[in-house]
């Protein structure tokens, strides 16, 4: 210890053993002489030190001979090990601890001195004045110092002195403004400013011969000074600043230091000098302990808390000679007595040590461990700790036996024997008990009380209390004679019937001549002494007289006494009716006065008037007592049931001693019965919990139907047990079957195996056994008497004996669950009170009688076991626990509730952000909610009221049509309740919804873009983001990873880009603004061309003859594109020609709706991309303006040619559109004729020829990429089988991964929301029959008249009725009844009245323009194939090149569903024959046939005629309201209309009907032009299906018609609605604008 | 400006991204983003940003940012509070760019100083072979969106593996708060007095 100490010792240290060597000796006798006294301060300091000083004296006589080190310089300590010199070192630590202790009282001392100088405050002087004010202050502090107690110092103080006060000056803190004048002025003559070493020198000897001189005496002042050297580098610092003031200060100490190296003999202190020094210097408190007396304060006794009872906790325990050497120590401290309590121990805090260490010990875990801290492995067990309820406890089953009372082999003789068994056995526990004997002594006990108490009484008279007791008596006597009655017949009879039994089996065995049962029963007899037995008899049966006569007696007094009152009152009775009778006689007699037949009448009156005046009857008086008849009785009754006097007491003894005859002696019957025996056995299982835990082993049945087990189950559970289950098997050889089952409770927690008793549980079966040997069987009747009368049927029952017990742990401790574990005691309170037992388990609920227990049981309220039901009481018993009447899952919900639920549905802020979280359409954006209530306007639900309101109500002037409304209403539901179910879907995620993976590569291309929904797009890695589309197809996926992988070695920038996909946008991100519209017009080709004006009727069809010469010279047509969207109208430039090349992009803003950008809402936006093809017209006009001269005026008239309308819903969801479209032309354009082009191509001329009609070439797209909503993925219900979905599953995942781009629908949604296989909905329908009929012979007819009626229906996409969330097919009465649908319903219709039609018909599952995916129909005519456009009535041929189908997915009809595996898609390219197997695959086929599937659609179709009437006024009202419209428009024009025109157009417009647009336009024009001759006609008929106003009106607007301004223009306008069956409806708008000429 | 009856509290989030620690990655970057309800609207501030890529140094592991973060918030409704949105990047060995973290912290609803530190992770690939192709060609599994660390629907078909910390310092300042009835002060016994004011929904 020491020599870590001094390994730690700081340079300074090191320093101080330098100078410490020379001065040795000095020190020496320093110690010896020293007597300083010190201040408190340096007293405890020196107890520090004691130990050491100790030790260091001890050795040093040793130390005497070390030779002093030469100090090697100031890092010394550092280099040298202190090893060769540690007892020196030891020495020196001493010493300069010792030092240390003389330099502090030196300072003190030198303090005192310089506080005196102060006061003084002399001059600067010399060395003299110095020294005698030294002196004065060594006097001065003899007299004040009040601590120390100075030696005289001798006054030989050198120049040193100087520099010590100084340097105490210094040690003292901030000199004052005196000391630094007096430092800085004082003349140190003998040291110059620049002291030298050899100054330094010189002053150190000087030092030292001055000490000499001074000799031992004066030892300190000089050692103080060298203290101060050695003390520490500051102080030598602050010593030298002043000798030295250079800063080389350490090294000139080292350099000191080695000068004043000198070498001296050791000196010696004597051991016994230095022990009596420090034995005044140090204190070393006692290790015996101090007296009690010492420790309390004087007079006091000492206090003994624990003893009165007082808590007293646990003190620390410290060892005890550390307590002594404290109290020691504190003794010597001046209130060292507050330490100490009051019974004169050091005051203790309770121990806050826990017992059991809370951190394990650690392991190193590397090399060989000490054997005694090995681990050791123990195997996991469940911890104790771990789940509280659960316990580690042992249940010990013990099966003892069992013991049958009745079973199916028991013999005849068994069955006797086992009644006799239990006979006796009832007759020994009524021995044992002994009830009778019990009884008779009470009786006589009673009756020798009450004889005493009449005899001491008898002379007195009795008092009332006294009769009383005698009549309590009495009745006890009776009672108890009764009880001993009746128990004694029972006994007779119980002997009586085992005599009867006993003498049963006899004669049985006698019968049967063997003997299958052991038991004899003996009857011993006990004789008794015939006359004192009689004597009892008699005084027996003599008292029992007595007492009854006494009772009889008593009776019979008592109802004496009744019949007496009784008497007494009904003479009381009589008196008055004779007073009556009297008072009537005497009136009588005044009146009769017959005095002698008195007495007879009123005898005679008497029973007259007794009868009907009802009195009470006359008493009977008792019969006196018949006192023989009950000595006769008495007697009667004692010989039957008490063994007659004098007769021997018969004792039963039944033994099993018996023996049973060997089977060769027994019948054949008895013998397979006892092999039968022999091959049954038993055993039990037991269930704890009703899981079974264990079973015994198998024990045959012995002859005696006992069987012995005697095994004993330990079960080890955790939970205390809800039941204890042993089930009784029989085994019979093969087989073993149930037998019984003996539920066995869980034993109390204190029943332990050791003090558990076996119990008897009886058991029984209803199982029913019959033998044909002896056995008896079971549930069998069975009669012993001869004429087999008096059957008894006998159920298989015995007796299991068995103990259930709680195991005991190795420590004594049972391993039962504690109480209030134990099921059925409920309150864990009460357990150990067993409060249970005493007022029953119910009672636990009652309050009450909680509080009557606990005050009975004088429950210690302090007791903490009882806190809980404490508590309980004082709750009860303030009354303020009412047990409510009704039972709440949430009971304190309503303390939760801050405000009523009125109040917060009347809240408008809170009903704003309740539908806002609802979704619902009006708030599912709404933004900052105001914070306060009153800021929000009743207007925010105006809307939203409406909108409620609105729904049941059916706004006719909207939709001209009730019929129309109500569908209207309808789909509004359906769509509502399908966006219920997309809310829902909505927030079901997919891991490709969350995070983007690169995709594992299956199918090369379609690498899934990343999206991105930031607008840090240029801060982003390009990689991340645009992903390079990989167009290899290839199927192979190491194929692919190696592409991938060649990827990496790819140059950064290529030289050749390739096409990057866009990256998609998520919505939510965007605002107004931000998405435009993209259409790109390419070209179009045979746009109409005008035709001259003067043309004649013969010039109309102009031949190809004229060629090129006359298409070069004329002015065909200027058209140009206009895009209008949203009511942004853009156009093209004008080009020339009717096969015009525009090649411009035109971007138009886009504008969601409420500025809702999320999906389903931009899936809902209903508006269309009208692209219209007009014709620039320039009049000129000349003007002569007389003022400006001649001028030329440009007009430019605009003339619609036709339209392409463009769903933006199908541009959303596709995303691009990119093709050539038709347009839809008018079907008589005035002024304009469909002129082919005629080119020198003649080939690409021919196969114009099959189209008609002029085609525009468009690219269409969103920028920026918005992402399409996806499908639902909600996996509909279905009726369908789970074999088909599946297959149907697997189809389309096949399908789709083998041709992506072909779509393939097997199953489909209905309307209600079940998926439905799809050929449920091809089956044949009739069209309407007025079809038909038209046209009889011209089936081609019909058809296209039925096609036309299909297109009639108006189109509304599913995307937009059900915002994309899925396809929902309707059936074809569904379909008609709603008269809207998308192409799929249209499809379906018109496949279906095809195959009605009796054609070839398919329903085609593909990809056109525009509409993407989609539906159209196959039919096989006449060796070719015809691709029918269900929603615009057009077929096509195979090869149509304008055919708008652009990849057929799968065909469909009623029985079959092909995928088209051909290697290509398009129509043209492919063979539509699905017979060839390697051309189309079918769904359903050998190995999966079509299992029958019915059609969901009707037998057949059910048309409605439609209403002309009707039909003719929504003519009117459509007409009248375009009208009004256009002049709406044309606000600043007026509008004129030409009446005879607007006739005109209207008788065309049937005839157009008629022809449905075809050839009729010549004819038109024609007579047009004849009828207005001097106008310039141009206009058009607009044809549409209709469903609402609103697309007709906006039709007719994008026309443009009411653009053309000027001032003579006219406008005709005609409408006509053709009524087709079912409410459909084919509209016709004829517009022109004529221009007087 | 001082009204008495405002109508909006505002919440000012200053503070700065201090920086991360990733033991195994260098070179990072990270780019934040606030989630913030519907009734929520940053008045002034940037919503999102990126910063520095930076690296480690010799002595110190920890990659260190300091990005400032200065935004303030209006509202009506404490629903919806801000949540910053941390997300790290960095460089795989092929030099790829790659996600090293995703991270959310809402931001604190108390005055004052707070330091948050936001434990990230990532996304795991569904399968073993995506994990090595992932890895070879520095595609690994991203969040469609970062937001998506912010909300608490759909997580549960995500795996994800922790990654490091990026440790942010707050200094939030409120105005506006109390008067509305919200009272997010420091929960000392000073403010508990002040609290029994009657909370209007």
């Amino acid at each position: 210890m020491k020599d870590t100490e001094d390994s730690e010792e700081d340079s300074g240290e090191t320093l101080k053993r330098t100078l410490r060597a020379q001065r040795q000796r000095r020190r020496r006798k320093l110690l010896e002489q020293s007597s300083v006294k010190e201040s408190q301060h340096d007293d405890e300091d020196e107890e520090e030190v004691s130990a050491v000083q100790d030790q260091s004296v001890k050795e040093e006589p040793a130390e005497k001979t070390v030779a002093l080190r030469p100090p090697s310089g100031s890092r010394r300590g550092y280099s040298l090990k202190p090893l060769p010199v540690s007892s020196s070192q030891k020495l020196d630590t001493f010493v300069t601890r010792h030092l240390e202790e003389k330099l502090r009282a030196a300072r003190f001392k030198g303090e005192s001195l310089q506080q005196e100088k102060e006061v003084s405050a002399d001059p600067a002087s010399r060395l003299q004045s110095l020294r005698g004010r030294d002196r004065v202050t060594r006097f001065d502090r003899e007299t004040d110092s009040v601590k120390a107690e100075e030696d005289d110092v001798s006054v030989a103080l050198s120049a040193r002195v100087k520099f010590k006060e100084a340097a105490k000056r210094v040690n003292q803190g901030l000199p004052t403004a005196n000391e630094a004048y007096n430092f800085f002025t004082f003349n140190f003559e003998p040291e110059p400013a620049e002291e030298t070493e050899e100054l330094r020198r010189k002053k150190r000897k000087q030092k030292e011969t001055t000490e000499k001189d001074r000799d031992e005496d004066e030892g300190e002042e000089p050692e103080e000074d060298d203290k101060e050297d050695s003390q520490d580098p500051n102080e030598n610092q602050s010593e030298e600043t002043r000798l030295v003031p250079t800063e080389e200060d350490l090294f000139i100490i080292d350099q000191s230091a080695r000068d004043f190296l000198e070498v001296k003999k050791a000196e010696y202190v004597g051991v016994k000098k230095r022990a009596a020094r420090d034995s005044e210097l140090l204190f070393t408190p006692s290790f015996r302990k101090a007296p009690t007396s010492v420790k309390l304060p004087e007079n006091v006794k000492p206090r003994f808390i624990e003893d009165e009872g007082l808590y007293v906790g646990k003190r620390p325990s410290v060892s005890f000679t550390n307590e002594t050497i404290l109290e020691n120590r504190l003794l010597k401290m001046e209130e060292g007595l507050e330490w100490f309590g009051d019974d004169g121990r050091i005051l203790a805090l309770p121990d806050p040590i826990k017992e059991s260490s809370t951190r394990p010990p650690l392991f190193s875990m590397e090399g060989d461990l000490n054997p005694a801290i090995q681990t050791v492995f123990r195997k996991a067990q469940k911890s104790k700790y771990a789940a509280d309820p659960e316990g580690d406890y042992q249940l010990d089953v013990e099966v003892f036996g069992l013991v049958f009372s009745h079973h199916p082999l028991f013999s005849r003789e068994h069955v006797l024997a086992s009644r006799l068994c239990q006979l006796y056995h009832q007759y020994l526990t009524r021995q044992q008990n002994n009830l009778t004997g019990h009884l008779t002594d009470k009786l006589n006990g009673l009756r020798n009380a009450l004889g005493n108490m009449m005899k001491i009484h008898r002379e007195e008279s009795l008092t009332l209390s006294l009769q009383q007791r005698i009549s309590e008596y009495s009745l006890e006597v009776r009672d108890t004679r009764q009880l001993r009655d009746s128990e004694q017949e029972k006994d007779r009879t119980l002997l009586k019937n085992i005599i009867k039994v006993w003498k049963e089996i006899k004669a049985l065995r006698e019968f049967q001549k063997f003997t299958n049962t052991p038991y004899k029963l003996l009857l011993r007899k006990e004789n008794v002494d015939p006359a004192s037995d009689q004597q009892e008899y008699e005084e027996e049966i003599q008292a029992e007289v007595m007492e009854l006569e006494a009772e009889k007696e008593e009776d019979y007094q008592r109802s004496l006494a009744e019949y007496r009152k009784q008497l007494e009152e009904w003479k009381l009775w009589r008196k008055k009716q004779k007073a009556k009778r009297k008072k009537k006689k005497k009136k009588k007699k005044s009146q009769k006065l017959e005095d002698t037949t008195e007495d007879e009448d009123e005898e005679q009156e008497g029973s007259e008037l007794e009868g009907p005046e009802d009195g009470p009857p006359k008493p009977q008086p008792p019969e006196r007592p018949d006192f023989d008849a009950i000595e006769q009785q008495v007697k009667e009754k004692a010989s039957k049931i008490r063994r007659k006097p004098g007769e021997a007491v018969l004792i039963p003894v039944l033994s099993a001693s018996g023996n049973i005859t060997d089977s060769e002696l027994c019948p054949r019957v008895e013998v397979s019965r006892r092999q039968e025996v022999l091959r049954h056995s038993l055993f039990i299982k037991i269930l704890c919990n009703d899981k079974k835990v264990s079973k015994t082993d198998s024990r045959p049945l012995g002859t005696d139907f006992r069987v012995h087990f005697g095994q004993i189950f330990n079960l080890r559970i955790i939970t205390c047990p809800q039941s204890i289950n042993l089930q009784v098997f029989e085994d019979t050889g093969s087989s073993s079957s149930l037998l019984a089952q003996v539920f066995v409770p869980a034993p109390e927690p204190s029943v332990v195996t050791g003090s558990a008793s076996l119990e008897d549980f009886e058991f029984s079966s209803n199982q029913r056994v019959m033998f044909d040997h002896e056995g008896v069987g079971s549930d069998v009747p069975l009669s012993f008497e001869a004429d087999g009368s008096n059957k008894v049927v006998l159920l298989t029952s015995g007796k299991l004996t068995c103990g259930v017990s709680w195991g005991v742990g190795d420590d004594d401790v049972p391993l039962a669950p504690s109480a209030s574990q134990h099921p059925g005691v409920k309150h864990s309170g009460l357990g150990h009170l067993d409060a249970v037992t005493s007022i029953g388990a119910s009672g636990l609920y009652d309050m009450k009688k909680i509080g009557e227990w606990a005050k009975q049981s004088r429950l210690d309220p302090n007791d903490p076991k009882n806190a809980s039901i404490m508590q309980l009481l004082k709750v009860a018993s303030s009354g303020e626990v009412t047990a409510p009447e009704y039972f709440r899952l949430e009971h304190l919900q309503e303390e939760f509730n801050f405000v009523t639920d009125e109040e917060l549905d009347n809240s408008r802020r809170f009903r704003l952000l309740r539908l806002r979280n609802q979704g619902v359409k009006e708030f599912r954006n709404y933004k900052f909610i105001p914070a306060l209530e009153n800021e929000i306007s009743d207007k925010v639900f105006q809307e939203y009221e409406r909108r409620l309101k609105d729904g049941e109500t059916v706004d006719t002037r909207e939709h001209l049509d009730s019929h129309r409304a109500l569908v209207a209403k309808y789909l509004q539901k359906i769509q509502e309740s399908v966006m219920n179910r997309l809310l829902f879907a909505k927030h079901r995620f997919l891991l490709s919804d969350l995070v983007v993976e690169e995709e594992i590569p299956s199918i090369g291309n379609k690498v899934p873009v990343l999206l991105k929904a930031e607008k840090l797009d240029s801060l982003e890695h390009p990689r991340q983001n645009v992903r390079e589309r990989d167009r290899a197809d290839v199927n192979h996926m190491l194929k692919i990873l190696g592409i991938n992988l060649f990827k990496l070695t790819e140059p950064k920038r290529p030289l050749k880009p390739q096409r990057k996909e866009r990256k998609k946008v998520t919505a939510q991100n965007l605002s107004d603004g931000d998405v435009k519209l993209l259409v790109n017009i390419i070209r179009a080709y045979d746009i109409p061309v005008r035709r001259p004006q003067s043309d004649k009727a013969g010039q109309s069809s102009q031949p190809a003859i004229h060629g090129s010469d006359w298409y070069l010279n004329q002015v065909q047509v200027r058209p140009f594109v206009e895009v209008s969207f949203q009511r942004t109208v853009l156009q093209t430039t004008t080009a020339d020609g009717p096969n015009p090349s525009w090649n411009e992009e035109l971007q138009l803003p886009f504008s969601a709706p409420n500025g809702d950008y999320s999906t389903s809402n931009l899936q809902s936006v209903k508006d269309e991309v009208f692209i219209n093809i007009f014709d620039e017209m320039l009049h000129e006009t000349g003007v002569n303006d007389k003022e400006r001269g001649p001028s030329i005026h440009t007009q430019v008239e605009k003339h619609w040619l036709g339209s392409v309308r463009i769903p933006f819903s199908t541009i959303y969801s596709q995303s691009r559109i990119d093709g050539t479209f038709k347009v839809n032309t008018p079907a008589v354009l005035l002024g304009y004729s469909k002129e082919r082009s005629h080119g020198a191509n003649s080939g690409y001329d021919l196969l114009r020829s099959v189209s008609e009609g002029a085609f525009i070439t468009l690219f269409i797209t969103i920028e920026p990429q918005l992402v399409p909503g996806e499908p639902v993925r909600e996996k509909f219900d279905s009726q369908e089988h789970e074999r088909l979905l599946q297959a149907a599953e697997k189809f389309e995942r096949k399908a789709a991964k083998r041709y992506p781009d072909r779509p393939c629908i097997t199953t489909v949604i209905d309307l209600n929301g079940k998926t439905v296989f799809i050929t449920r909905y091809i089956r044949p329908l009739n069209p309407p029959p007025e079809f038909l009929e038209a046209f009889p012979n011209n089936p081609q007819e019909a058809t296209t008249l039925v096609a036309r009626f299909v297109s009639l229906i108006p189109s509304l996409p599913d995307q937009v009725s059900f915002s994309g969330v899925c396809d929902l097919w309707t059936t074809c009465n569904q379909f008609l009844t709603l008269l809207a649908g998308d192409e799929e319903e249209h499809a379906v219709l018109l496949c279906n009245y095809f195959l009605s039609l009796g054609k070839r018909a398919w329903l085609i599952i593909g990809t056109a323009i525009p509409e993407g995916s989609t539906a159209y129909v196959l039919t096989h005519e006449q060796s070719r194939y015809l691709i029918w456009n269900p929603s615009s009535g057009q077929f096509y041929g195979q090869y149509d090149t304008f055919c708008p189908l652009q990849a057929v997915g799968c065909l469909v009809d009623a029985d079959n569903v092909w995928f088209n595996i051909q290697e290509y898609a398009s129509p043209m390219r492919m063979s539509f024959d699905v017979s060839k197997r390697k051309l189309w695959k079918p769904f359903f086929s050998g190995s999966f046939p079509h299992p029958g599937l019915s059609s969901v659609q009707p037998e057949e179709l059910v048309y409605s005629r439609t209403d002309e009437a009707a039909a003719a006024e929504l003519q009117d009202r459509i007409e009248k309201t375009l009208k009004d419209k256009i002049m709406e428009w044309r606000p600043r024009h007026p509008t004129r209309w030409n009446r005879y025109c607007n006739t005109t157009l209207k008788q065309f417009l049937p005839k157009l009907e008629q022809s449905r647009g075809q050839d009729v336009a010549e004819g038109h024009r024609h007579e047009l032009q004849r009828l207005l001759g001097d106008y310039r006609i141009s206009g058009f008929p607009l044809h549409m299906s209709f469903s609402e106003i609103r697309p007709v009106i906006e039709a007719v607007y994008s026309t443009g018609v009411h653009n053309i301004q000027g001032s003579n223009v006219e406008f005709a306008l005609a409408v006509y609605v053709h009524p087709y069956p079912n409410n459909v409806l084919s509209v016709w708008v004829y517009l022109a604008s004529l221009v007087r000429t | 400006m001082a009204t008495s009856n405002p109508s909006v509290f505002l919440l000012t989030v200053n503070g700065q991204i201090e920086g991360a620690d990733f033991p195994e990655y260098d070179n990072l970057y990270c780019k934040y983003c606030y989630v913030y309800g519907h009734d929520w609207a940053i008045t002034t501030g940037l919503e999102e940003g990126i910063t520095q890529i930076t690296c480690k140094s010799s002595l110190s592991q920890t990659l260190v940012w300091n990005f400032p973060l200065e935004t303030s918030f209006k509202s009506t409704n404490p629903s919806g509070w801000p949540q910053l949105v941390v997300s790290v990047y960095g460089p795989d060995v092929f030099g790829n760019d790659v996600v090293r973290g995703y991270g959310a912290t809402h931001v604190p609803i108390t005055p004052g100083q707070h330091t948050r530190t936001i434990p990230m992770f990532v996304p795991e690939p569904t399968w073993k072979l995506q994990k090595l192709t992932g890895w070879l060609l520095g595609r690994r599994p991203e969040y469609t969106d970062p937001k998506v660390v912010a909300q608490g629907e759909g997580r549960e078909v995500t795996r994800v593996r922790s990654q490091g910390f990026v440790t942010v310092s707050f200094h939030i300042t409120t105005k506006d708060m109390k008067k509305m009835g919200y009272d997010t002060g420091p929960c000392n016994l000073q403010t508990a007095a002040s609290v029994d004011q009657p909370c209007t929904f």
